[in-house]
């Protein structure tokens, strides 16, 4: 058996999971995009492009930008915290440093859905926050910090942020530390060593690390489910009603393609980006 | 502190938890001159590189450059700099960014930084690849970059870490001069730091010999292969022979071997050893006249490696084989006063082998 012959058996397993389960299930939701809802649920076979056509109407367009926007500001909010977190436990001695990634990692180990509604507990108006911050005096009114972006973005961040870690964390354990020395020794104080170094240098990471961030929020559910308390409407929400309350299959079958393209086309922007960096530096440690 | 002293290093001591690095050393650099600290690896050397850089602070002693202590000056503004082992260039500037990267530091003017860059460029052959990424360099190439990164700044001292051991051997050979051609054109001070004593031969006005963090020979290479004066000393740089024995008047007493002529002044019975280089050892059939140490042997193996031809002797009487260092077909060296007539040696063959006392060195350490 040649080599390629092979890779194939070996990538069989993967490669019928991924063909059941998911290119099976894009091309029917892709199929399903074209039809028109029946009176009582269901699929009239009538093919046509309106379901894209009313997706892209201000009521579902603004959802859309509105989703990109409190995705765009997790990630922002994110990738700045992760930054630092990942640059510390990289410079922490190497013992110490998968104790560190352990803690990181940690809270997967409690359920998704019981982790966002801790998240409740905590913003509540007689959550501990607003009971902390009033016992101190600080404040006379509980803040609304529930139920609002705020909340949705909170959680988002929270539950992603490990992931940024993780990314950022990689790229700078790939950085030969001679560089940021090479740097400190031509005369550069810390700060620029890290903004014409360490920084350019790790972004492949920062960027692997905020489209996963941005991708799993733009279409998240969940949290603005809860976090949101049912105001705050993003795109996730919308095809998810199209599909249990609204039964408009096909039109959450169009929305939900739209979601899937424009996380291909960011993916793929990443994946270049990233090749690209790679090849700039294929030579071991420049 | 001498005077001419670039850097001086007093009592200097660096510990890592309960391992001491470096232990106490004290050295003056002149200035210009070209210096190499030599050892195996964990000696120390580059703990020491790395303290005068400023990537590292003594834990005791001082370092002082132009008489100034250097103890609270960071590394980015000590007027030294580093060739890093792994070159450090930066891989997403060009050859032109990474030169220039030390004088926008400086802030100098734009005409004056690009002024700097073209001469270092065209000093360093690299003008034609200004424009090219560290990853599309040679070896050889990226070693020129990270020389040119470095001197540009005109440090007072130009640090190198290993410069040479990323190349094979060609290139090494090619490098070792321009190096010492840079350092001449320069009139900087250079300290590099090496495992290869073949290197720091080559390139170094005097050689500090580190070992268990101690400098513990400090000479210029010559009288550094020459004149060791540890046994450490002798077999860390090039090949020796090292006979054990005790110390009788004017000699050595070798158990086995009976007595060696040699220059000694220690006291009768003392333990010491003779140390005799494989190309100070003459091979005859018979025993030659006076004026000579002799051993006779076996000839054991032969390696023959074109300019030379190495040989094992088993000695009569003594444990440990020799090494003998000869020109091929048995013509012994031009340096030596014999003639052991044009033939080849054979495994088997039973020789004497002769030196001068005055090629022996007793050691003590």
């Amino acid at each position: 058996m040649n080599s390629q012959r092979r890779s194939l058996v070996l990538a069989l397993p993967g490669l019928g999971w991924l063909t059941v389960f998911m290119i099976v299930p894009c091309l029917i939701v892709f199929f399903f995009s074209f039809f028109e809802r029946g009176v009582y649920g269901g699929i009239e076979y009538n093919f046509g492009f309106d379901n894209f056509l009313r997706a892209a109407e201000p009521i579902y367009l603004s959802i859309f930008l509105g989703s990109a926007r409190i995705a765009a500001l997790a990630t922002l909010i994110a990738v700045i915290i992760a930054y630092p977190a990942a640059y510390a436990i990289s410079l922490a001695p190497k013992d110490r440093q998968n104790t560190y990634l352990f803690l990181v990692m940690l809270p997967f180990w409690s359920n998704y859905l019981i982790r966002t509604y801790a998240w409740i507990v905590l913003l509540n108006r007689e959550g501990l926050i607003n009971k902390a911050l009033g016992g101190a005096g600080i404040i006379t009114e509980p803040l609304p910090i529930l139920y609002n972006d705020f909340a949705v973005i909170t959680g988002l961040v929270y539950n992603y942020l490990p992931f940024v870690i993780l990314a950022i964390y990689a790229s700078l354990q790939r950085l030969n530390p001679e560089l940021r020395e090479a740097s400190t020794d031509l005369g550069a104080p810390a700060w620029v060593t890290f903004l014409r170094v360490t920084l350019p240098l790790t972004l492949p990471g920062v960027a692997a690390g905020a489209v996963f961030v941005f991708v799993l929020s733009i279409g998240n559910f969940i949290t603005p489910d809860l976090l949101g308390g049912g105001r705050i409407q993003m795109v996730g929400n919308l095809i998810y009603d199209q599909f249990l309350s609204a039964r408009d299959w096909p039109f959450g079958a169009a929305l939900s393609l739209i979601l899937i393209f424009i996380m291909m086309l960011l993916l793929f922007t990443q994946a270049v980006f990233v090749n690209r960096a790679q090849q700039a530096r294929a030579a071991p440690d420049g | 502190m001498a005077a001419g002293a670039v850097i001086s290093l007093q009592g200097v001591t660096k510990r890592f938890g309960g391992l001491t690095a470096v232990d106490g050393v004290s050295v003056d650099l002149v200035e210009g001159e070209f210096f190499a600290l030599l050892g195996p690896s964990g000696c120390g050397k580059t703990t020491l590189l790395r303290m005068v850089a400023g990537f590292e602070e003594p834990d005791e002693g001082a370092i002082h450059l132009d008489g100034r202590d250097m103890a609270r000056l960071g590394a980015n503004r000590r007027p030294i700099n580093l060739m890093f082992q792994s070159y450090a260039l930066f891989p997403h500037m060009d050859v032109r960014r990474n030169i220039s990267y030390g004088l926008e530091m400086e802030r100098l003017a734009k005409g004056e930084i690009a002024r700097r860059v073209d001469e270092i460029l065209e000093q360093t052959q690299l003008s034609a690849l200004a424009h090219r990424k560290p990853a599309q360099l040679s070896g050889g190439q990226r070693q020129r970059v990270a020389l040119a990164r470095a001197l540009i700044k005109r440090p007072r001292v130009l640090l190198l870490d290993e410069p040479l051991g990323a190349l094979d051997k060609k290139l090494r050979e090619q490098m070792q001069l321009e190096l010492k051609r840079l350092q001449h054109e320069f009139g900087i001070t250079f300290v590099v730091v090496t495992h290869d004593q073949e290197e720091a031969l080559v390139l170094a006005d005097r050689i500090a010999l580190m070992n268990g963090g101690r400098i513990v020979q400090l000479d210029a290479p010559r009288a550094l292969y020459e004149e060791p004066r540890t046994r450490f000393a002798a077999q860390f740089i090039g090949l020796t022979n090292l006979f054990e024995g005790r110390a009788v008047a004017g000699g050595i007493e070798i158990a086995g071997l009976g007595p060696l002529q040699a220059a000694c002044d220690l006291q009768a019975g003392s333990a010491c050893a003779l140390s005799v280089r494989p190309e100070r050892i003459v091979l005859a059939r018979d025993r030659m006249a006076e004026g000579y140490n002799a051993v006779s042997g076996e000839i054991t193996d032969i390696a023959y490696l074109g300019q030379s031809e190495n040989l094992r002797v088993a000695v009569d009487g003594y444990e440990t084989p020799l090494s003998v260092c000869v020109a091929p077909d048995g013509q012994a060296d031009a340096r030596t006063d014999a003639r052991t007539g044009a033939q080849r040696h054979r495994v088997g063959e039973t020789v004497w082998c002769h030196w001068r006392p005055a090629h022996g060195r007793i050691l003590t350490d």
